[in-house]
């Protein structure tokens, strides 16, 4: 069956709105929130700090370590509070996606904390939580590359669409759901997941997509990194 | 070629600043291919040919000079152990303390847990291993008043242009302050109403450092507080 | 040494950031915002904040009680908002955080638990309360208690299919709260009693009492950390307590 127009009337190539602030958990070194549509992450970033037990320490780089979860109310079935193989494997792609970027040689035997919980949840949740996680290292002053931004694309009945709601995600006629993560300078690809059937077409179709939807978000974080010293710039 | 972006913006991660190889990232960024790229959230500052990014966030970055104050966390034979607020402690060697250590003294009874100390950075290692000493002037343990914490990319606002704001303070509440890079101060006053008054005033700047006649303000604030 | 500073102020009833020893920061109070929860809140006390969310469950009920649903309130403190909070399994601070609030809305009966009942013997609600704490600048207990009774008093029914299963985004009425009481816990610095510290004055606190008062009347009660009380200084602190409920129910209605 033809998907002809999207439940919520948004273009194929057109994300949900996007909301993006910076500097908002007081203790954290780096904090930031990321709302796009119905789906709202946090992520506070603590670090460079002293890494213990000693075992763990890298004697030549710090280590970056991420935590993903999901708050029990954020869905309309309650998740039962703890670690779960999902969130477990989000929190490691989710690292995977922000080291490319990272120059961690500067503070060896040191540890970099990113926790990213969901607050509330309507698809794209592991892609909003980098989006905000990317900002908060950038706030906590971890020097950085580039900006890392991250949206979900995909196959939805027949069609290639970017920034998967909940109700395209379970499509009864099937979709297709590609979360990517990108490089804002040199456009690399920092995540790649997929969960269905597409051609190798609709998936580079689906990338092409995915780079506008990055670069647009990446636009809107560094806007949201500046208002935040904006707000406290010295004379 | 050259500058892409205005002197004293703010900019970001991945920002290019500027193209060609007449410059030199200096601080806070990086030289790719012909590009300089900003690996800092801060402020542009462009001197001749050097390019620096100065960080506006971020925890205290250690620097060989820098005075800092910190808290005796452990101690083993021969130094102690401070903490100066970032990932690392700083190394205070037995040779290094203001004080004459004896041999085989307990170190304990010349810094011990929990006291603090005004140190200066001598040295950084490869690995990150900060060597502070309390040798010098003005550098010793501290005894009295109060240490209270900034952060530390608001310091060079608390000091003030030639140390103007702080020596303000200190007029204005007759009190001894001693400001750490690391982001911490000492306040020694001749009485606690003296000493929550520099530390009001401090947090006031901190708090407030973005707005213009900060320091007109703050004088106001102290003299209606006395 | 900060300690000392801290308690030396307070000796002589002054606080850092000026506030008498009876008063608590600014509070600011909000509902609505999880939209997927039955009911939700943010509770902000001077720079604390804390999540809270209701989310409804349909199970059975307990043999002694057929006609009666059930509450369970969870905490967890986050190491987004505090560098020494740890990820894992809820420790003791969290547990007694979730214990004490649960006691606090349990005791006071502020949720009729009879209009948890779907069917009689067969089929209740469990109202699942989950505190989630976003930044800890002190007095986590105050914040969490404030914040799930925000979220209950604005909480929604679920609308129920006709095999009792619920129907997500549908809701079939509010549920109203039978009272609103309120935690207060109050500090003990030295000789001195006060309310709402920050987490510098935390590190001094010597001893702590959580009083949750509805209506003037005590319904539970906590002690806390090292230190005791005497007896006058508890008589003391629940007149600080009820003293705080009429101002802090206020912000619930």
């Amino acid at each position: 069956m033809s998907y002809t127009k999207r439940f919520d009337n948004r273009k194929f190539d057109e994300m949900r709105k996007i909301e993006a602030k910076v500097d908002i958990i007081p203790r954290a070194d780096g904090s930031a929130m990321f709302k796009i549509g119905d789906t709202v992450a946090i992520a506070a970033v603590y670090g460079p700090r002293s890494l213990h037990p000693k075992f763990l320490q890298d004697p030549e780089k710090g280590i970056l370590r991420c935590n993903y979860t999901m708050m029990p109310f954020s869905v309309s079935e309650r998740i039962r509070p703890g670690p779960s193989r999902r969130s477990t494997e989000i929190s490691l792609v989710t690292s995977k996606s922000l080291l490319p970027v990272l120059d961690l040689t500067k503070f060896p035997n040191a540890v970099v904390d990113v926790f990213i919980q969901i607050i509330q949840a309507n698809a794209g949740t592991r892609c909003a939580g980098i989006c905000a996680a990317s900002m908060a290292l950038a706030h906590a002053g971890i020097p950085m590359k580039d900006m890392v931004a991250a949206v979900s694309v995909g196959k939805v009945g027949d069609k290639i669409v970017i920034d998967l709601n909940k109700e395209e995600e379970d499509y009864e006629d099937g979709a297709t759901d590609i979360p990517v993560a990108m490089t804002g300078r040199n456009h690399e690809v920092t995540l790649l997941q997929l969960d269905g059937e597409v051609t190798k077409e609709e998936l580079m179709k689906g990338l092409e997509m995915a780079r506008k939807g990055c670069l647009d978000i990446i636009e809107i974080q560094k806007k949201a990194l500046r208002e935040a010293i904006k707000e406290n710039q010295n004379e | 070629m050259g500058i892409l972006i205005k002197e004293k913006s703010i900019v970001v991660p991945g920002d290019i600043i500027a193209e060609g190889m007449d410059y030199l990232p200096s601080l806070g960024c990086f030289r790719e291919g012909k590009h300089v790229v900003s690996e800092r959230l801060g402020l542009l500052n462009v001197d001749n040919r050097f390019i620096k990014v100065i960080p506006l966030t971020g925890s205290y970055v250690p620097k060989v000079g820098d005075t800092v104050i910190g808290e005796v966390k452990d101690m083993s034979f021969g130094a102690w152990f401070i903490d100066i607020g970032c990932a690392y402690d700083g190394t205070l060697m037995v040779r290094d303390a203001t004080e004459f250590v004896e041999k085989d003294a307990d170190l304990a009874q010349v810094y011990n847990f929990g006291d603090f100390v005004v140190a200066k950075i001598v040295k950084i290692t490869r690995h990150s291993s900060i060597h502070i000493t309390t040798k010098g002037p003005g550098l010793r343990k501290i005894q009295g008043g109060k240490v209270i914490s900034v952060t530390p990319s608001k310091v060079p606002r608390v000091i003030g242009k030639q140390g103007s704001m702080v020596s303000m303070i200190k007029d204005g509440t007759n009190c001894t302050i001693v400001v750490g890079q690391n982001g911490k101060i000492w306040i020694n006053g001749k009485n606690p109403d003296d000493e929550l008054l520099a530390t009001e005033a401090i947090l006031k700047v901190e708090n407030e450092s973005h707005i213009d006649g900060l320091t007109d303000k703050i004088k106001a604030f102290l003299e209606k507080k006395k | 040494m900060n300690n000392d500073y801290v308690r030396s102020l307070i000796e002589r009833g002054k606080r850092i950031d000026g506030r008498s020893l009876d008063s608590y920061r600014e509070i600011k109070l909000e509902s609505g915002i999880s939209k997927y929860a039955e009911g939700s809140a943010r509770c902000k006390i001077g720079e604390t904040e804390v999540l809270v969310g209701v989310k409804f469950e349909v199970g059975t009920p307990y043999s002694d009680s057929p006609n009666e649903g059930t509450i369970v309130v969870s905490a967890e403190l986050s190491p987004i908002a505090n560098p020494d909070f740890e990820l894992g399994p809820p420790n003791e601070q969290s547990v007694e955080l979730a214990r004490v609030v649960d006691r606090g809305i349990r005791e006071s009966k502020a949720v009729d638990f009879k209009k948890l009942c779907i069917k009689e013997g067969e089929k209740i609600f469990m109202l699942f309360i989950d505190i989630q704490v976003i930044n800890d600048d002190g007095n986590l207990i105050d914040a969490s208690a404030l914040g799930a009774l925000k979220a209950l008093s604005e909480a929604k029914f679920p609308k129920l299919d006709k095999d009792n299963k619920v129907v997500s985004g549908e809701f079939s009425g509010k549920l109203k709260l039978e009272k609103l009481p309120i935690t207060c816990t109050v500090y003990k610095i030295g000789g001195s009693l006060l309310v709402d510290v920050d987490s510098k004055e935390e590190k001094a606190v010597d001893a702590r009492l959580s009083v949750n008062v509805g209506n003037g009347r005590i319904h539970a009660l906590q002690k806390g950390k090292d230190i005791g009380f005497s007896v006058d200084e508890i008589g003391r602190a629940v007149d600080i307590a009820v003293k705080k409920e009429k101002e802090l129910a206020k912000l619930l209605k």
